[in-house]
């Protein structure tokens, strides 16, 4: 297990997603300090974090969606620090993306949503298109409601929608935002059993973001804690179960954070007047 | 991907090889239709197939359904683990006839 500055072991050969001193700012407020972190062909990582964690963050530099300050990323052997844009296009009908609240297109129906990647990427046949979305959906159980409008489903539904249109082209790497955020505890563990099971039939390569404990140590191969910007822990879910470390353990039981407040610095943040 | 077309007792052998992907699955669903249409058994022989993703199956699904609407046998020999997988993943593993070889599919009565 690699802990806080600690780096993980040099390149492991069969990394396919790999962040090195990654660092992100939004305007000039620091996110991610100098984040280490990959993963590895097959596995399903999980990264952890609590609310302000830089988890998202770090989601969404993943997906190219955001430039880093500085470090590096390279997803599928590309650098994503210096890509080009139609690189980067090219790159991520590999990669497929359940976003936390779904990200539906309202005004379609869920087999219009499930198979718009199929439409916008491919030119495969009607019946083709129409056989695939009827097999995804079926695969995430959802087999019959493909005429429903987003607003008639439920929060369940929405996330294994989201998570059929990310699996359409069988991507080689999958990433989930929460997927048991808002979800009753039986609709989650079919979740995490769907996860496990596209892995083992896909061999896709899957990161999950969540800060679901009991979900994260089901699904794990390894799981990342990160800790306001950095890597705290990452390791096997044995690894962090028994981790030593006590922001670890304090974060596995819930337990809140004990905040180290220095007077003048506290003071001076509530009273510095803005530009 | 590549492919050979033979015939065998009652069928028509397509053996597919290689990936059959996104890219490729459009060429392997225009062999198996086309081989429908001349109205004989079809077996699918996948023994030689690296890669097999949804769109290749949508073309198995597709085959088999014409062929049970035209009143013909359509099955599948050689089904990897990787394949059988992804059509277990989809529950389509209960649907297809699937044999462990192509003598085997020969000796089934219809």
């Amino acid at each position: 297990m690699s802990l806080a500055n600690t780096p993980e072991p040099a390149s492991f050969p069969e990394a396919i997603i790999e962040t090195r001193g990654l660092v992100a700012h939004y305007g000039k407020r620091e996110i991610l300090h100098g984040v280490d972190f990959s993963v590895r062909r097959g596995e399903i990582m999980v990264i952890m974090g609590g609310s302000g964690s830089g988890k998202t963050t770090l989601l969404r530099h993943l997906l190219g969606l955001n430039r880093p300050t500085a470090g590096s990323i390279r997803i599928l052997g590309h650098d994503l620090s210096c890509i080009t844009r139609k690189a980067l296009y090219k790159l991520r009908r590999e990669m497929g993306v359940a976003f936390q609240g779904g990200a539906l297109f309202s005004s379609m129906s869920v087999a219009e949503n499930v198979q718009l990647p199929l439409r916008e990427h491919t030119r495969l046949d009607d019946n083709t298109i129409r056989i695939m979305t009827r097999m995804k959906l079926e695969v995430v159980n959802l087999s019959g409601f493909e005429n429903l409008m987003p607003a008639e489903l439920s929060g369940g539904m929405t996330k294994r929608v989201a998570l059929a249109r990310a699996v359409i082209m069988d991507p080689k790497l999958l990433f989930f935002d929460e997927p048991s955020a808002g979800l009753d505890p039986v609709v989650s563990a079919e979740l995490d059993e769907l996860i496990i099971s596209l892995r083992n039939a896909m061999n896709m390569t899957i990161v999950v973001v969540t800060h679901e404990l009991d979900s994260a140590f089901k699904i794990a191969d390894r799981i990342a804690i990160l800790d306001t910007g950095t890597v705290l822990a990452s390791g096997t879910a044995d690894e962090i179960r028994h981790s030593n470390d006590e922001r670890v353990q304090n974060m596995l039981h819930r337990k809140a954070r004990e905040e180290i407040v220095d007077a003048d610095e506290y003071l001076k943040r509530l009273t510095e007047k803005t530009h | 991907m590549k492919y050979s077309i033979d015939t065998e007792g009652r069928f028509t052998v397509i053996a597919l090889e290689g990936e059959i992907d996104l890219y490729y699955s459009p060429q392997a669903r225009d062999i198996i239709l086309k081989s429908l249409r001349e109205k004989r058994a079809v077996l699918i022989d996948l023994s030689r197939v690296s890669y097999l993703d949804s769109s290749g199956v949508a073309s198995l699904v597709e085959g088999y359904q014409l062929a049970k609407s035209d009143g013909l046998e359509f099955a599948l020999v050689g089904v990897g683990n990787a394949a059988l997988q992804v059509l277990q993943l989809a529950r389509l593993d209960r649907v297809f006839p699937i044999y462990e070889t192509r003598a085997a599919a020969l000796m089934e009565q219809v």
